[in-house]
């Protein structure tokens, strides 16, 4: 006699975890080159192990891709790092700085100004420069009113740009993969995905994600409604208030200069989820600085950033 | 948000409809903000403006206040999770219609009471149930509007789509009265229309049962990817059908080989079963060459390897499909390239036939004949909604431009498939007549099929010796003597098998034509191929005639004069046909012999007379 082994249960968390594998591989299967997004977030470290449950015992069939901006959380940077070498993948990390040296791009000017706009200069210039044709990220429909409208499979032209208004149906799971040299994809396997479903799942597999998305002390200061935190990127301004030292943690991670902390003492999953169900904000208000209208992410998508 | 109970929630896929104004964006509004599950920065949107601009994700849209595209919204109960695809109720966009329904466990069609179920709205309902979504719930809404008592608009509306329920024959049709204004049973249940026990939106959503996922079915497994790391060879993909499981036999298509699940994988370690719609990473018991594409599939129950499909389509494309068309076909994990043989009809936007039809416009559905460069294993759409679905690419603009529901699934390799039109017959200055009459000849065929080692060659060596003693030009196409040259350059694949037959099936017919006795000793194990051979024969007027040489597997492996059984046992040799690869008997053939009850010279003597007798 063996030992009974187990029939896996469908349940919302195993139905939306084979639609993403499947996705997976089937970007795999039918680019040339693609590359995933890593950047250190929840997300995509949920991406991370839907890779390798789609592509172990073999080692992935894509490198692994992270855009900075050089003003990252250290401890996003740490974290991304030793995850993967511990996956034993390897990383290419594309620099602004690096465009900005060569020219590419120029940094914005003004009190306010950003390093995030830069970023899609990069990222195209890095999928140009390996040849991408499918980047994968782990962007959700639910995190912004105009993702809700993007396909699991969102093309792009030889410029990177997004066009709403002509994007190719996505029939059952089916997806047209037929692109021209030069022409590309964003893959998103995580469409379907909440933020809940994300948290819930980092927590049944026992996911490790970076410190700053859990309750620490920080020295932060209120710009209107954004709680951000006191760093070299951001220029004091007359209408902040003063700088004080608070339990925050991070909703959404982008880099210092851009993203809002919030007021919280959740220290473990179990707490985020319990403060997530008493939210009363989506991921993106109150914690982006670069949304400053509707429409804003929306244009900058149609631009080719992410 | 309410989260609690998550880890037993299934997840409901909803396609919402509706013609444009009949308030669907403001129900999904309300819908989300009366379950509590819209943030505050959201709520405020609602407030400042109309519900719909929760839903209303881009800017063309606000700034043309119309819904342009599918959107999806997520929200959840204790229960259940929910995926919402919001699509447009304009006609342009009934591609968007179709691309919702193909996901969709449940239909939601939201109804202004006040001006009853449109024609656009009925389309709607056809759509879905077309691509297989056959519960609907029809949201009958703006019923604040109604004078109070007055609830005959309502019922009018219920007994519309009983009629168009029992027509079409969908297994649910649930009318609720609603107002997406005032939120009446959205959520909340009203007695507006004091008529009404039923439940509340939310509540029938709840209850609806999820699109069943053919677990009773017979097993489908396509190949996505192959998993190689060292020695381990695993088979990853999506169950599509079925059960898959752990030591049951199975068969790969379209090589048709059979072989046994070794052991099923996860990540987190070996399982015993998986059912779909979930993954796994499955190693067969033997050492086939499986690749992408493929499919693992119940041995009972086969799904056809085919070149030619019946299908319907929904036309998505700008530029209408035309016959004799190409196209690049996506099935399952397979890509291939499709003509457009034959259109047999069309439907307009009104649900007109066209019988005529030269082409198939945006937004019609069709049924026509597609041919296919390599095979696709498929079964019917009603059967199984994944192998029987597909998505037509256009080759020069790359476009979706069809989304593809088999009907029909035929193995199609045709005697008349030609691969250069331009060649014409050329005819001889001999009619057959003449020829036949000069030569005192009788053409035919005489087609043995069996198991490798039922007897075939004994008899057909046999029958040939004795034909040619009594002066008569008879000619023995052997099996194993075709494969080197003729067929030399084939495989034994299943496609390689067909085309062998087909092959054989020319030369006998010219060797027929010619006045000669064709005698073909192939174990030709389709019936498909077989029956292919005979057409050719029909269509020019030869006498065929198939003999299915019968003896049971047991015997076969037993006498095994050229030792293949041995071999397939010893694991020396794969795809040997009875063993590994399936055989197709004969249904009626015009000859049928048993061995183990009559001896060689017995059958001989019966083909004799029978050949004799067509003169
Ligand atoms: N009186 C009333 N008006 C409604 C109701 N639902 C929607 N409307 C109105 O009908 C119009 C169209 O609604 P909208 O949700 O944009 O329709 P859609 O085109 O189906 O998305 C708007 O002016 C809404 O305010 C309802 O339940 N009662």
């Amino acid at each position: 006699m063996t030992a009974t082994r187990r029939t896996p249960e469908v349940s919302r968390r195993s139905v939306l975890e084979a639609e993403a594998i499947h996705v997976l591989r089937e970007v795999a299967a039918e680019f040339e080159r693609p590359v995933l997004l890593f950047s250190g977030g929840k997300d995509s470290v949920v991406l991370l192990r839907l890779a390798e449950k789609a592509f172990r015992p073999a080692r992935f069939p894509f490198p692994l891709l992270s855009v900075e901006t050089g003003q990252e959380f250290p401890e996003v940077t740490e974290f991304r790092d030793r995850k993967a070498a511990a996956l034993g993948e390897q990383l290419i990390v594309a620099k602004v700085q690096d465009s900005i040296d060569a020219g590419r791009t120029a940094e914005e000017k003004g009190r306010r100004a950003t390093r995030n706009r830069l970023q899609t200069v990069t990222l195209l210039d890095a999928l140009a420069e390996h040849g991408f044709d499918a980047a994968i990220g782990g962007a959700r429909r639910d995190d912004e009113r105009s993702r809700a409208k993007e396909r699991v499979l969102s093309f792009r032209d030889e410029w990177g740009q997004w066009d709403p208004r002509h994007q190719r149906p996505e029939l059952w799971s089916l997806y047209n993969t037929v692109v021209r040299r030069g022409e590309s994809v964003r893959a998103f396997p995580l469409s379907n995905w909440t933020e809940i479903d994300v948290w819930r799942y980092v927590e049944a597999e026992g996911l490790d994600v970076p410190s700053i998305y859990f309750a620490h002390r920080r020295r932060v200061f209120e710009r209107g409604q954004l709680v951000l935190a006191e760093s070299p990127y951001l220029a004091r301004e007359s209408g902040d208030s003063a700088v004080t030292e608070e339990s925050v943690r991070y909703r959404t991670i982008g880099d210092l200069a851009v993203t809002g902390a919030i007021r919280s003492e959740a220290s473990t999953i179990d707490e985020v989820l319990d403060e997530l169900a008493r939210a009363r904000w989506t991921e993106r208000a109150r914690t982006r600085a670069d949304d400053d209208s509707p429409s804003s992410l929306e244009d900058r998508k149609r631009e080719g950033y992410f | 948000m309410p989260n609690r109970g998550y880890n037993h929630q299934d997840l409901l896929r909803v396609v919402i409809g509706g013609s444009v104004d009949h308030g669907k964006s403001s129900l999904i509004g309300r819908l989300l903000l009366d379950s509590e599950d819209l943030y505050s920065d959201q709520v405020a949107e609602v407030s400042t403006g109309e519900l719909a601009f929760v839903t209303d994700g881009l800017r063309d849209e606000r700034e043309m206040g119309l819904t342009i595209d599918v959107a999806h919204r997520y929200f959840s109960t204790p229960q259940r999770g929910f995926v919402l695809a919001d699509t447009p109720g304009h006609l342009r966009y009934t591609r968007n219609m179709v691309t919702g329904a193909s996901k969709a466990d449940l239909l939601v069609l939201v109804v202004d009471v006040t001006a009853g179920l449109t024609e656009q709205s009925r389309r709607h309902i056809q759509l879905a149930h077309l691509l297989g979504v056959d519960q609907v719930i029809i949201a009958a809404n703006k019923i604040d509007l109604l004078e109070p008592g007055d609830d005959a608009p309502f019922h009018e509306l219920v007994s519309v789509v009983d009629e168009l329920s029992g027509r079409l024959e969908l297994a649910s049709a649930l009318v609720i009265p609603v107002s997406a204004v005032d939120g009446d049973n959205v959520v909340l249940r009203s007695t507006r229309i004091a008529s009404y026990h039923g439940p509340t939106l939310v509540e029938a959503l709840e209850q609806v049962p999820p699109r069943e996922h053919a677990e009773r079915h017979p097993l489908r497994f396509p190949v996505q990817w192959i998993v190689r790391q060292g020695t381990y060879r695993g088979l990853a993909g999506q169950v599509s059908g079925g059960l898959l499981k752990s030591g049951d036999e199975v068969t790969v298509l379209p090589s048709g080989e059979h072989t046994r699940i070794a052991r099923i994988d996860h990540f987190d370690g070996e399982i015993d079963a998986v059912r779909g719609p979930l993954e796994a990473t499955v190693v067969l018991e033997d050492h086939l060459d499986v690749s992408r594409g493929d499919m693992i599939v119940s041995r009972d129950h086969l799904p056809v390897a085919a070149r030619e499909v019946e299908a319907t389509l929904v036309w998505l494309g700008e530029d209408p499909l035309t016959a004799g068309r190409r196209y690049l076909l996506k099935h399952t994990t397979r890509r291939v390239r499709a003509t457009a043989r034959e259109l047999h009809y069309a439907y307009d936007v009104d649900g007109e036939q066209r019988g005529d039809a030269v082409e198939l416009r945006t937004n019609e559905v069709g049924r026509v004949t597609l041919r296919l460069a390599t095979p696709v294993v498929a079964d019917p759409y009603e059967r199984n909604q994944t192998t029987g679905a597909f998505i037509l690419i256009d080759e020069l603009s790359h476009d979706t431009v069809a989304a593809g529901l088999v009907r029909e699934a035929r193995v199609g390799v045709t005697e008349d498939e030609q691969r250069s039109p331009d060649v014409v017959w050329h005819r001889g200055k001999l009619d057959r007549t003449e020829r036949w009459g000069h030569l005192g000849a009788t053409g035919a065929t005489i087609w043995l099929t069996g198991l490798p080692a039922s007897g075939k060659s004994t008899i057909s060596t046999a029958l040939e010796q004795a034909l040619v003693q009594r002066g008569r030009l008879a000619y023995l196409l052997d099996g194993d003597n075709v494969r080197h040259g003729l067929s030399g350059d084939l495989g034994f694949d299943a496609a390689s098998r067909a085309e062998n037959v087909r092959r054989v099936g020319h030369v006998a017919r010219f060797f027929a034509d010619a006045g000669g006795i064709a005698i073909v000793a192939l174990v030709s194990p389709f019936r498909a191929d077989r029956d292919l051979a005979r057409r050719l024969h029909d269509k020019a007027g030869l006498p065929f005639i198939e003999v299915f040489v019968d003896t049971p597997l047991e015997e076969c492996a037993r006498r095994d004069p050229k030792g293949l059984y041995a071999r397939s046992k010893a694991g020396r040799m794969s795809g040997l046909t009875g063993q590994q690869t399936p055989y197709e008997p004969p249904v009626s053939p015009e000859v049928h012999i048993e061995t183990l009850r009559q001896s060689a010279a017995e059958s001989v003597d019966g083909l004799l007379a029978l050949i004799d007798a067509l003169a």
